[in-house]
């Protein structure tokens, strides 16, 4: 089982965390270009190593944070940091 | 006498009954299967990936158009992708028009495969059940019944009487947790032997003059004109690829990986609306056959079939993670069996004898993405998700027409990448998906 470190509740099993997926900050809706839109939308860098990634822990605190893993070692980076699902701060 | 004898052995080696007998009593072995060749300087066009899909588009553009100056590069073996991983189903029932008459192609070119390419590629059409579990996915099977017929394809829901004579070891009782109130049916699926499949289309390929090489990993993509570093990106053109054997050059390089298919295309400039994700799967012990279709159920996240040796091969959603780790977890093997014995209580005895996973590119919508990109030359045959070996044959027959014409076939044109510019989805996830 992987062990999730959510900053609130320490290390959970992924099962209590729902995955949330590439990490990238939302553009402004407002200034973005249709273009850089879907990117946001659609496109993934999908590495095989370290990425940032968001994590929702359903079972426990119930928050948004996002951490690196590395995708093909499943090693995590610290340190976890508050965030929302979108890729930004809380 | 010795004309025809000489005649003989230039033919490519047929299997055939005659021949076992002969090479049998003789004691000869059998030739090799395809050749191992030096790698060129240059080629007409590059396939990368070694899989059922490289090697069909291989296939393709040298029977269909006479291209023949083809390299299939692989980094690992032939074969050692998804296409040895694969539950190895095969269906046309799926939920969208554009879904059903591409698939049913396949269906159609699986059911001519053995003649053609001269192998037995096992090709089981025992009927497929696609259990539902609720009134919500009973209407997905009534919505998929109906696209099915309107594109022609043997389909129709079923009741549980009837799912009890097709399939007498599941339990249609009324006593599980999610009992079963109905199920499309759909004859004309099965399971092939994927080896053998791999093994056809590399023969065949290799008969015509396509060059299959194996331990010869691409490590980037040479472009020039494009707007990003290195001429790469939206707007370039590809002039070859760099391996771990030297350089090629190449006007059309055709991306036919799984699993790495978002690295290699970044080597081309090229993102892609992708993320992999493991599959896992199981297989048990060999017993007598008692299990006569395939049965899936998207509720209960499991798929199984019996092989023709009596092991029960089972496969599941993909794991919840991206991920390019193919190692196997006890949660899996533990949820597979609940949900299992929930569909069959009478197998709780069998043994599970190992399990493994394979890569599978997820997109948004659960449709491939296929044909070309901003980049001249560099075609992509990939996000094949779940559902990438049923798609195997027309996925070549139709790459291989895009690459040689420089236009994108019909039967494909739904699955362009510029769909996610233009908002035109293709949502499959009902019916190619088992975790909705």
């Amino acid at each position: 089982m992987l062990l999730v470190p959510c900053p609130n509740c320490g290390p959970r099993n992924s099962t209590d965390l729902r995955y949330g997926g590439e990490s990238h900050a939302r553009p402004d809706p407002n200034t973005a270009s249709p273009a850089e839109w879907r990117a946001y939308l659609y496109l993934r860098d999908n590495p095989a190593g370290w990425l940032r990634e968001n994590w929702y822990c359903a079972s426990g605190c119930r928050r948004w944070f996002s951490i690196e893993r590395n995708t093909a070692t499943n090693e995590f980076r610290d340190p976890p940091l508050p965030g929302n699902k979108r890729g930004g701060a809380a | 006498m010795a004309g025809l004898a000489g005649r003989l052995r230039k033919r490519p080696p047929k299997y055939s009954a005659a021949a076992l007998a002969w090479k049998g009593l003789r004691g000869q072995s059998w030739p090799r299967v395809w050749r191992d060749c030096d790698l060129q300087r240059s080629y007409d066009a590059v396939v990368i990936g070694g899989g059922v899909h490289g090697l069909a588009t291989a296939y393709y553009l040298a029977r269909n158009h006479g291209m023949t100056n083809v390299a299939v590069l692989d980094k690992a073996y032939l074969g050692s992708g998804g296409s040895g991983r694969n539950t190895a189903i095969v269906r046309s029932n799926y939920l969208t028009p554009e879904g059903v008459a591409f698939y049913d192609r396949s269906v159609h070119l699986y059911e001519q495969m053995a003649v053609e390419l001269n192998i037995n590629v096992m090709f089981s059409q025992r009927g497929h059940l696609t259990l539902a579990h609720s009134d919500a996915s009973l209407r997905t099977m009534h919505w998929r019944a109906e696209v099915n017929k309107l594109g022609g394809v043997n389909s129709s829901v079923i009741g549980p009487d009837e799912i009890k004579k097709e399939c007498p070891s599941l339990d249609t009782s009324d006593h599980p947790r999610y009992p079963i109130q109905g199920a499309l049916y759909h004859p004309p699926g099965g399971v092939v032997r994927h080896d053998a499949v791999v093994w056809g289309y590399a023969r065949a390929a290799d008969h015509m003059g396509v060059e299959m090489h194996q331990k010869t990993e691409v490590t980037d993509i040479l472009c020039e004109g494009g707007d990003g570093p290195d001429g790469k990106g939206a707007g370039g053109r590809v002039t070859g690829v760099r391996t771990n054997r030297g350089d090629i050059s190449t006007p059309i390089v055709i991306n036919c990986t799984a699993g790495w298919a978002s690295l290699i295309s970044t080597m081309a400039g090229v993102r892609l609306p992708i993320t992999t994700h493991p599959l896992q799967a199981a297989v048990t012990e060999p017993v007598k056959m008692f299990l006569p279709t395939v049965v899936v159920s998207g509720s209960l996240h499991v798929y199984v079939s019996q092989t023709d040796r009596g092991e029960l091969v089972f496969g599941a959603s993909v794991d919840p993670y991206a991920n390019y780790s193919v190692r196997g977890s006890l949660e899996f093997t533990e949820g597979l069996a609940g949900h299992v014995l929930e569909l069959m209580p009478g197998v709780s005895r069998m043994r599970i004898l190992r399990q493994w996973s394979g890569l599978c590119d997820m997109t948004p919508d659960y449709s491939p993405v296929m044909g070309f990109t901003p980049v001249d030359g560099f075609l992509v045959d990939v996000g094949w998700g779940t559902y990438g070996f049923k798609a195997a044959p027309v996925s070549g027959e139709q790459m291989a027409e895009a690459a040689a014409t420089g236009r994108t076939p019909k039967l494909i044109e739904a699955f362009a990448l510029s769909r996610f510019d233009n908002g035109e989805l293709v949502g499959e996830k009902g019916a190619a998906s088992v975790g909705h």
